[in-house]
């Protein structure tokens, strides 16, 4: 591969250093949405500040020093906790949350591995962290991490179908599964002949961007799906009993899902780094800030809905996934399908 | 991992599983016999208000018994009120029902009046009344913010925070304590307004139906909270009353009962025009909606007060010792909790001989383990924030 | 049983045989307050059902108080549901009529900040067979009345019948009274610890059971007398209605 800065690399050292972006944009990501959401976005809403003094302006350096704080706390693990059990989890969560980054394109050649089946290689690997979850319920030999547990095993499942209904829409109009396909897609598409915009599928996929963002709601155990992580009944569910740098694994994989989901919302509804009137190398150079605000818009959404809402009770999310989300997903499918072949 | 063992003396939890098998679910579990999971609610929980603990018995996520256990914050008051004066015991007993402070000394300062045969004077009977009211608005606007809280919402509580801010720094501004003003006297209260006083109380008063406005959109208003909260908890009215449950709880069950209305007159109640609100329901949602339309009634009274509020000295001719003639004396009052009362046994001394506190939560509470069979786990959760109960009331 | 509120201040009222001359100069005795007509109501429908089981009762500041025996406690209760229509149950608690032991010993009167009982034993209204007496208040949501109960219990072994199975609200009640006072509640199904823990030894609310923060430390009286700083250089250290340093006292027990 070549950059504008015409160096040639062999293909082990283009991996390495894509690997190594990847593994820096994890905590990064989280820390960017943790921060920017959770600390200030959040505190606005509820009318306060959030962190101030940390780092001189408006706190910036918080989620930094409490990662290093973090880091340095003991490494505790209760009496009666499987120790090996336990200290995979974390390491499972993480390492799914990393395989999802490897498909998400920043630009034209700024992509890990740009895969045919990208889309189902992406929801397929996100569902491993509900074997994370499950490890650190029973490991932890603690009831209410048992019950967190429990409760995330059977929602992380049941709101796979809605993600995926949500998807395969996108993917009927865009007639691949390439992540890289559907932005081009997207940007050299048009609307019933109008094309100066190209084709966010938002506008035509709007039903299916609802589904995705409630579906990933849940995904994210985030309110009002947040049963498994229920802050007033269990205090940190499946995590509770996790201190110290596990914990920070949780967290980091908890807010580094997300950014993987936002980003990946970014680019099969809004277009991903694609902008409709820029080509070539300069999609190489704006890539990355293009889907970088427009997946801070869709985190935006979720995590404005997060603060919000109260959650909703396990079986009831469990009928609203079963008997409201999968018909709307199906009948979505059934229209996009008309209007495909129709049209 | 399950523990099948019951502490001594307490009640095996026995149950009949035939009788929940017209519960969905509960047909399965009935037929699998999966072992029953005994988890302990509290006392460091955020779900339980304060140091209640609740041992339940689950059957997966549902509760098939629960035993409340109190009495983590219990002081002896009832013995301490032996060895004090009165107005060493007013300081005391603002402590009870800590959120609404003002109302607890009522009833205790009423019983001691009318012990002695003195009347305060109208002008500090309606400025107590003004001040349990406030406390009223006070610790409501908390529980419609915090009840949000203990259902998922994490922003309302702090709405509810700060909207309460301004009727605190009201009743500081009158009393001089927040939390706990301490401000009756036996004949009237320690101090007038402070002026300026009542122009601040009416803009404050203003916001506050603003602030129940918002909170009835953003919480009241909610699917979420309606399938959360409606038809969860409920309880019928007779066995309600039977139990002794009171104030808000009852009237949401349609018992149209309330001590300023229906009671001893007290206070500058007879007076005024409120009306008393009912809901048929009986549900969490229910105790919410009861709560919510008594904010804005408090409201609604507080400005009538304003607007009647007489002139004249703050406190009645009482001696220096105050010792109280021989006699027992009842009094009862409709506090936020619910209804309030002291039985006051006085020989003539300069503190009574034996105060009996009734207090609003203690039965309340006492209905947990009917109400709580068969109910899941988050269901909990909503039925503690929806009967409001304060630990200090529980356990005195 | 007529209708008698027996008043103090009744006592010296004229009796029926004293018709004075209409030109007498004595005062115009005072009329006799009408008798609250839901008290009349109540006795009257208690009269039809407990009869001779009510011993005393009375007018208590315009509460009625009512002593029943104690074998008829568990009746009341029903009669209460059903006959009073007393929906409502308030409180079960107890009461110790003894006097309680003087604080500090006898020379404890100079101090006033703490009440100073009196040391014969006296009951209240409805008068009391003895020392213990178990009471309690039920309530009316819908004739807007009531009244309190009480009942004397035996100072040897307190027992009487329990509420339960009429009033559930009860349970708690009764696990608090006998907490405090020891009294048992025969048909109560668990009578065990409400707020002390399952190894408490005593009955708190007795009176001859001390209150540990003054036995152990005394009661130091009004200590904030203090001099004015001019004055402390002129005159003692200690102002006069200072308790006297007990330091003996202060270090022996852990402090209150």
């Amino acid at each position: 591969m070549s950059l504008t800065l015409a160096l040639e690399v062999g293909w082990g050292t283009t991996m390495a250093i894509k690997t190594l972006v990847v593994l820096m944009i994890i905590p990064l990501g989280a820390l960017i949405l943790g921060y920017t959401f959770l600390l200030k976005m959040m505190s606005h809403m509820q009318s306060r500040l959030g962190p101030m003094d940390p780092g001189g302006f408006h706190g910036w350096f918080q989620l930094i020093g409490d990662g290093m704080k973090f880091i340095q706390k003991e490494d505790l693990m209760p009496d009666g906790a499987d120790r090996k059990v336990m200290a995979g989890a974390p390491a499972v969560v993480l390492i799914s949350t990393f395989l999802v980054f490897l498909v998400i394109p920043m630009g034209p050649d700024l992509v890990v591995k740009d895969l045919d089946v990208g889309v189902f290689y992406a929801l397929a690997v996100s569902s491993l962290s509900v074997i994370g979850v499950l490890m650190a319920g029973w490991a932890s030999a603690n009831k209410y991490a048992l019950l967190g547990a429990l409760r995330a095993a059977g929602q992380l499942i049941a709101y796979e179908l809605p993600l995926l209904l949500a998807v395969v829409g996108v993917v009927m109009q865009a007639g691949t599964m390439s992540l890289q396909g559907i932005v081009y897609a997207q940007r050299d598409g048009s609307i019933f002949g109008v094309d100066w915009i190209g084709n966010p599928f938002i506008l035509t996929q709007f039903i299916g961007f609802l589904l995705f963002l409630i579906a990933a709601q849940a995904e994210l155990t985030q309110t009002p799906f947040d049963m498994p992580v229920a802050e007033s009944e269990l205090v940190a569910g499946y995590m509770v009993e996790y201190t110290g740098f596990r914990f920070l694994f949780f967290f980091m994989g908890e807010f580094g899902t997300a950014f993987a989901f936002a980003a990946i919302a970014a680019t099969l509804f809004l277009g991903g780094w694609s902008v409709p009137w820029v080509h070539g190398d300069m999609a190489n150079l704006l890539g990355p800030f293009v889907l970088f605000a427009k997946l801070m818009f869709v985190a935006f959404l979720m995590f404005w809905a997060r603060f919000t809402y109260p959650r909703l009770r396990e079986d009831q999310l469990q009928a609203f996934a079963w008997k409201v989300l999968i018909p709307i997903g199906l009948l979505n499918l059934l229209v996009t399908a008309v209007f495909k072949v129709g049209f | 991992m399950s523990t099948t063992e019951t502490p001594a003396g307490v009640p095996s939890f026995e149950l009949d599983r035939n009788a929940l098998r017209h519960l969905a679910d509960a047909q399965i579990n009935v037929e699998l016999d999966t072992g029953d999971m005994i988890l302990n609610l509290g006392p460091q929980h955020p779900a339980t208000h304060g140091t209640l603990r609740l041992v339940v018995r689950l059957d997966g996520e549902r509760v098939l018994a629960a035993d409340p256990v109190i009495g983590y914050m219990h002081r002896g008051y009832e013995k301490l009120t032996e060895v004090r004066t009165y107005p060493q015991i007013t300081t005391l007993i603002n402590r009870i029902d800590w959120l609404s402070s003002f109302a607890n000394e009522v009833p205790f300062i009423n019983a001691a009046e009318k012990l002695m045969g003195i009347e305060a004077p109208p002008r500090a009977t309606y400025i107590r009344t003004i001040l349990t009211e406030l406390s009223r608005i006070s610790t409501f606007i908390l529980f419609l913010g915090e009840m949000g809280l203990q259902v998922g919402a994490l922003t309302p509580a702090f709405y509810g925070f700060r909207d309460r801010e301004h009727v605190l720094n009201l009743i500081e501004g009158a009393t001089g304590g927040r939390f706990h003003p301490n401000f009756n006297r036996i004949g009237g209260l320690k101090d007038d307004l402070p002026w300026g006083w009542v122009s601040e109380t009416r803009s404050v008063m203003k916001m506050m139906l603003d602030s129940c406005d918002q909170f009835e959109d953003l919480v009241a208003g909610n699917e979420i909270f309606h399938a959360r909260t409606k038809g969860i908890g409920v309880i019928p009215g007779d066995i309600g009353t039977a139990y002794g449950v009171s104030g808000s709880n009852i009237r949401a069950s349609g018992v149209d009962w309330d001590l300023r209305r229906d009671g001893e007159p007290y206070l500058a109640y007879p007076d005024l025009d409120f009306k008393v609100w009912t809901h048929a329901d009986g549900d969490s949602f229910a105790r919410y909606w009861v709560r919510l339309q008594e904010t804005r009634e408090s409201v609604r009274m507080v400005l009538q007060l304003l607007d009647g509020l007489p002139s004249g000295p703050v406190m009645a001719k009482v001696p220096r010792i105050i010792k109280v003639p021989e006699g027992e004396a009842w009094v009862e009052t409709e506090n936020p909790l619910g209804q309030m009362g002291y039985y006051v046994v006085s020989k003539g001394a300069t503190g009574p001989f034996r105060c009996k506190i009734r207090s609003a939560s203690f039965s309340n509470v006492s209905i947990l383990p009917w109400l709580l069979r068969g109910v899941y786990v988050p269901d909990v959760v909503t039925i503690l924030a929806s009967l409001y109960f304060i630990l200090g009331d529980i356990d005195r | 049983m007529p209708d008698e509120t027996p008043e103090p201040s009744d006592a010296e009222a004229p009796a029926a045989g004293d018709a004075p001359a209409p030109a007498e100069a004595e005062p115009e005795p005072e009329p006799e307050p009408e008798p609250d007509p839901r008290h009349v109501e109540l006795l009257a429908r208690l009269d039809a059902t407990l009869g001779d089981a009510v011993i005393e009762h009375a007018d208590a500041l315009g509460n009625l108080v009512v002593r029943i025996r104690n074998d008829a406690w568990g009746r009341f209760a029903e009669v209460a549901k059903s006959d009073l229509e007393c929906d409502y149950l308030s409180f079960v608690s107890g009461i110790d009529w003894a006097p309680a032991p003087k604080e500090g010993g006898d020379d404890g009167g100079s101090d006033t900040s703490s009440p100073v009982q009196p040391t014969e034993m006296t009951f209240g209204a409805a008068g009391s067979g003895g020392r213990f007496q178990v009471f309690a208040h039920v309530q009316s949501t819908t004739k807007l009345w009531g009244l309190t109960v009480k009942v004397d219990v035996d100072e040897a072994d307190p027992a009487v019948a329990s509420w339960v199975s009429v009033y559930p609200g009860a349970d708690w009640h009764e696990r608090e009274t006998w907490e405090m006072y020891g009294v048992r509640f025969d048909g109560h199904p668990s009578l065990r610890h409400l707020y002390l823990p399952a190894e408490f030894e005593g009955h708190p609310l007795r009176k001859d059971f001390p209150l540990l923060a003054r036995v152990v430390k005394p009661w130091p009286g009004l200590v904030d007398v203090e001099a004015m700083p001019e004055e402390a250089s002129a005159s003692e250290p200690t102002s006069a209605e200072d308790a006297t340093e007990e330091p003996a006292a202060v270090t022996e027990g852990g402090g209150a």
